[in-house]
């Protein structure tokens, strides 16, 4: 055993179980014995939570290890926008009773598809130039999610407003009100993507290398490049369903990884990530909802402290 | 009469600017060389109240640069920085128009545009008037920025290294234009330059500075010798004796 | 000089359509002729004149202190809702719906404005510490900031129950104004006027704090009075229709590729194509979907991040 694991293996033991106790803290917190009313509408919810968590960890770590640095997100690259934008165009184009009649289960795996095909053409635009000012290409990122997000605005403003009523709860989900109907798929689908990293997995720490050294080290970069692109798009389409675009979250829980792990390597920064992503999620939840009785607060400070975090590592960037 | 009293500046815990004391009489021309981060520019930028001083005052005809009103000290004093970055997207003609700002508040008279005109044509731009700034090359730009400053028609003009950018013809024509502007028309032109010869083929005065402080000052004869070089650059010089130029030979 | 009255024209024939447009039928002959009823006067003189002259008032004074913005942070990218000002108004307007609910509009207007400039100082603080002042930082930081101040604003919202309300002065919707409710914007008109008395100042003062001392300007000064314009300006619009987003990037920059930054020269043209794209933003927001309106802010959003798009994608087609 390399001496780095012996402190990274402890560090992920501790975070695991600091998740655990989110998650009992989750369950029995306040549940005054009533465990049949409890644990299937408690566990669901966690369940999705846990999802999200993993979904939104695992996407981050990878698009960071394939795009080379450590503060583009395909959230804030605006792919959580894209994905509401997508539904919303749905919605749109087969118009409110077609949509309604379709399977929510299927009508997510088109959405999920088309996302896919959509985002890839993004990327492909523009990174096939390379990435050469980096800082550019955040803002880029960021403005086509205030385009995505204008859209969408506009498109539901164009719906017949009794439609809209009816389909707005699935367009709008947030951390209080999340789409139970998706969670069997959702979990599917993240298992599937999970399978897919996992074949590629011995890969990554040399695509974090950069593009140059991982290709003079054999490693084909723009397949390995194409597929974790799939992946995070599937990940990053199960976060969004469940519960709504969430700029920030991926940003703080993917460096709280790299800063709290002494190994850089994806064996022990995706777990730490995930565990981390967890511990914030669920028991940020448990906190908000037992402790101060706010709902849906837990994004809004995410966003507020993630905004922050984000604007001190610009400033430290260019200082340096 | 610029009179600098005991000017220091530091940054952090750096000095930068060290207890300078010198007079700059009226008229001619000053240049003032050494190496790099010897605190020239610093040096001429709190002369030009752009950038406050820690200690010290500066005097320029008698008035206090900290305490004297910004438009009446834009009368008797003008300052072109290098590296002078502009996202305002103005033409030529505008840029140097407000060089008048100081005398019209953005209302040119006739006589502005006599000045404006007289500007243009001293540095060549008659022809590049109606261009704007952001599609001129390098050392158009410069020429540009410097025609401002010559409408701008104070007694002290104060240049940072005004020969960046410009090739070695232009280059000349600038050293002659500011010789020129402080021969025919008493005009107290004060020059960081990084080229030993430029300064001693122009200069009337040569001030050297080393380390913030004050090292030498003086003519040409005085300053552009071996031995002095040698102490101020750290590295060996020859200086020659051609057409009645002192010329300094640094390559070997 | 034709040409400007040729614009003028253009422009004041936006206003009389948007004066006849809407879901009651106002027509000029029956105006003219005498023989409009009550109502049709009423609709007139209460909604369709106090709408058209906020429109144009709002649209000119945001795009005069988008304008101004670019010059202080001697930034093209830079305009109220790319610098935090925006969203720091909303959050003015917020504190006083929780703390005095029945102030007038005016002490509304005034408290907004407080929050904007305090914001908007902020953001020209932060700028200060960007040593490369890369011309790329300058709006990321500005929207992050943004983004920061409305997570508060959100949640203090969300916590007092305010959502609702808020939805109402984020949205940049004009149908809401009447008679009585949008007077407040006669001060933006009379700051935009003020501020093309000291036009060359702030040319002057986009130059460089260097460039601005040189030729004797009070840059302090300069910089002081701009914040107050842009911070005013912004809250008496967001006071009265909401937030109008991108006006201040759109018009001066297209403004400027044209006649440059001369802006004694520019800012007639700036404040006369501002009124006619919100005017033509709101008409079109107005008949797109009738008899259902989409504010103006919603369109402008769309037409503004695409113009966005447009200005960063040149860049990195020229850097590549």
């Amino acid at each position: 055993m390399p001496p780095e694991t012996r402190p990274s293996g402890m560090v992920l033991s501790l975070m695991a179980l600091a998740a655990v106790v989110c998650v009992v803290a989750f369950m029995t917190w306040g549940s005054r014995g009533n465990w049949s009313f409890v644990l299937p509408f408690r566990g669901t919810k966690l369940l999705a939570l846990v999802l999200v968590a993993y979904a939104i960890a695992v996407s981050t770590v990878l698009f960071q290890t394939i795009t080379n640095n450590r503060i583009l997100t395909p959230a804030i690259m605006g792919f959580d926008w894209l994905y509401m934008l997508l539904q919303t165009l749905l919605v749109f184009g087969l118009g409110a009773a077609t949509t309604s009649a379709i399977d929510p289960r299927w009508m997510f795996l088109i959405e999920v598809g088309t996302m896919t095909g959509f985002s890839l053409i993004l990327y492909r635009f523009l990174f096939s130039g390379g990435v050469r000012d980096l800082h550019l290409l955040i803002l880029i990122g960021v403005v086509f999610g205030t385009l995505f997000r204008s859209l969408s605005g506009f498109l539901q403003r164009l719906i017949d407003p009794n439609d809209f009523v009816v389909l707005q709860d699935r367009l709008f989900a947030s951390f209080n009100t999340i789409d139970a109907s998706l969670l069997l798929v959702s979990a599917v689908l993240v298992g599937l993507a999970s399978l897919g990293a996992l074949k590629i997995f011995h890969t990554l720490d040399v695509m974090a290398l950069g593009r140059e050294t991982a290709i003079s080290l054999g490693v084909d970069h723009r397949r390995i490049t194409m597929i974790v692109l799939i992946l995070v798009t599937v990940l990053v389409s199960v976060s969004a369903a469940l519960v709504g675009p969430v700029t920030f979250f991926g940003l703080l829980v993917a460096n709280l990884a790299y800063i709290l792990m002494p190994s850089a390597k994806h064996r022990y920064v995706l777990p730490a990530a995930v565990l981390l992503a967890i511990i914030c999620l669920v028991g940020g939840q448990t906190v908000l909802e037992r402790l101060f009785g706010f709902d849906t607060a837990l994004s809004i400070i995410i966003e507020f402290a993630g905004g922050l975090f984000f604007i001190l590592y610009l400033l430290k960037g260019a200082s340096r | 009469m610029i009179e600098i009293r005991n000017i220091t500046k530091s940054y952090d815990s750096t000095v930068v600017v060290d207890a300078v004391t010198l007079t700059l009489r009226r008229g001619g021309i000053t240049s003032i060389i050494g190496p790099n981060g010897a605190g020239k520019s610093t040096l001429l930028s709190i002369i030009a109240r752009l950038i406050p001083t820690d200690k010290g005052t500066v005097m320029v005809d008698g008035l206090d640069v900290a305490r004297t009103a910004g438009e009446v000290l834009a009368r008797r004093l003008s300052i072109l920085r290098q590296d002078n970055h502009m996202t305002t997207r103005l033409t030529v003609r505008d840029l140097v128009a407000f060089g008048r700002y100081p005398y019209n508040k953005g209302r040119p008279t006739a006589q502005d545009q006599e000045h404006i005109n007289k500007a243009l044509a001293y540095l060549g731009l008659e022809d590049l008037g109606g261009r704007f700034l952001d599609e001129l090359s390098g050392g158009q730009r410069q020429r540009a920025f410097v025609a401002m400053v010559l409408c701008q028609d104070t007694d002290y003009m104060l240049f940072d290294e005004p020969l960046n950018n410009l090739d070695i013809r232009h280059a000349v024509a600038m050293m002659k234009l500011l010789r020129d502007a402080a021969r025919d028309f008493g005009k107290t032109v004060v020059v960081v330059l990084h080229d030993v010869n430029f300064a001693s083929c122009y200069s009337d005065q040569i001030i050297v500075m080393r380390d913030g402080k004050l090292f030498l000052q003086g003519p040409p004869s005085e300053i552009i010798r071996p031995d002095t070089l040698q102490q101020t650059y750290g590295c060996p010089f020859e200086v020659h004796d051609l057409g009645g130029d002192r010329i300094a030979v640094y390559y070997a | 000089m034709k040409l400007f009255i040729l614009a003028l024209m253009v422009t004041l024939a936006a206003a009389i359509v948007s004066l006849f447009v809407g879901v009651s039928d106002v027509s000029l002959s029956a105006l003219f002729s005498g023989e409009a009823d009550e109502k049709m006067l009423m609709v007139f003189a209460v909604s369709r004149l106090p709408r058209t002259i906020a429109l144009v008032l709002a649209g000119a004074g945001m795009a005069v202190a988008g304008t101004i913005m670019q010059m202080l942070a001697r930034n093209r990218f830079a305009e109220p809702s790319t610098a935090g000002t925006v969203e720091s108004a909303s959050l003015g307007m917020l504190v006083v719906l929780l703390l005095a609910p029945d102030l007038p509009v005016m002490m509304k207007m005034l408290v907004a404005s407080t929050f904007a400039l305090a914001g908007t100082s902020l953001f020209l603080l932060i700028l200060q510490r960007v040593p490369l002042r890369s011309p790329i930082l300058v709006p990321l930081i500005g929207l992050m900031l943004g983004g920061v101040i409305s997570a508060c604003t959100t949640f203090f919202a969300y916590r007092f129950d305010l959502m609702q309300a808020m939805g109402a002065w984020t949205s940049g919707d004009f149908s809401t104004v009447l008679q009585g409710r949008y007077e407040v914007l006669w001060i933006a008109f009379v700051l935009t006027v003020a501020s093309y008395v000291a036009a060359d100042r702030f040319t002057v003062a986009g130059m460089g704090q260097d460039f601005a001392t040189n030729l004797g300007l009070h840059y302090g000064r300069v910089l002081a009075f701009g914040l107050v314009v842009v911070s005013m300006v912004t809250a008496s619009v967001v006071v009265t229709a909401g937030i109008l987003p991108f006006i201040g990037l759109i018009v001066p920059n297209l403004v400027s590729i044209v006649m440059g930054d001369k802006l004694r020269h520019t800012l007639p043209w700036i404040a006369l194509s501002g009124a006619a794209l919100v005017l033509v933003c709101d008409i079109v927001g107005r008949t797109v979907n009738a008899p259902f309106e989409v504010p103006a802010g919603s369109v402008l959003g769309v037409i503004g991040s695409l113009f966005f798009l447009n200005m960063l994608l040149r860049r990195r087609l020229r850097a590549a």
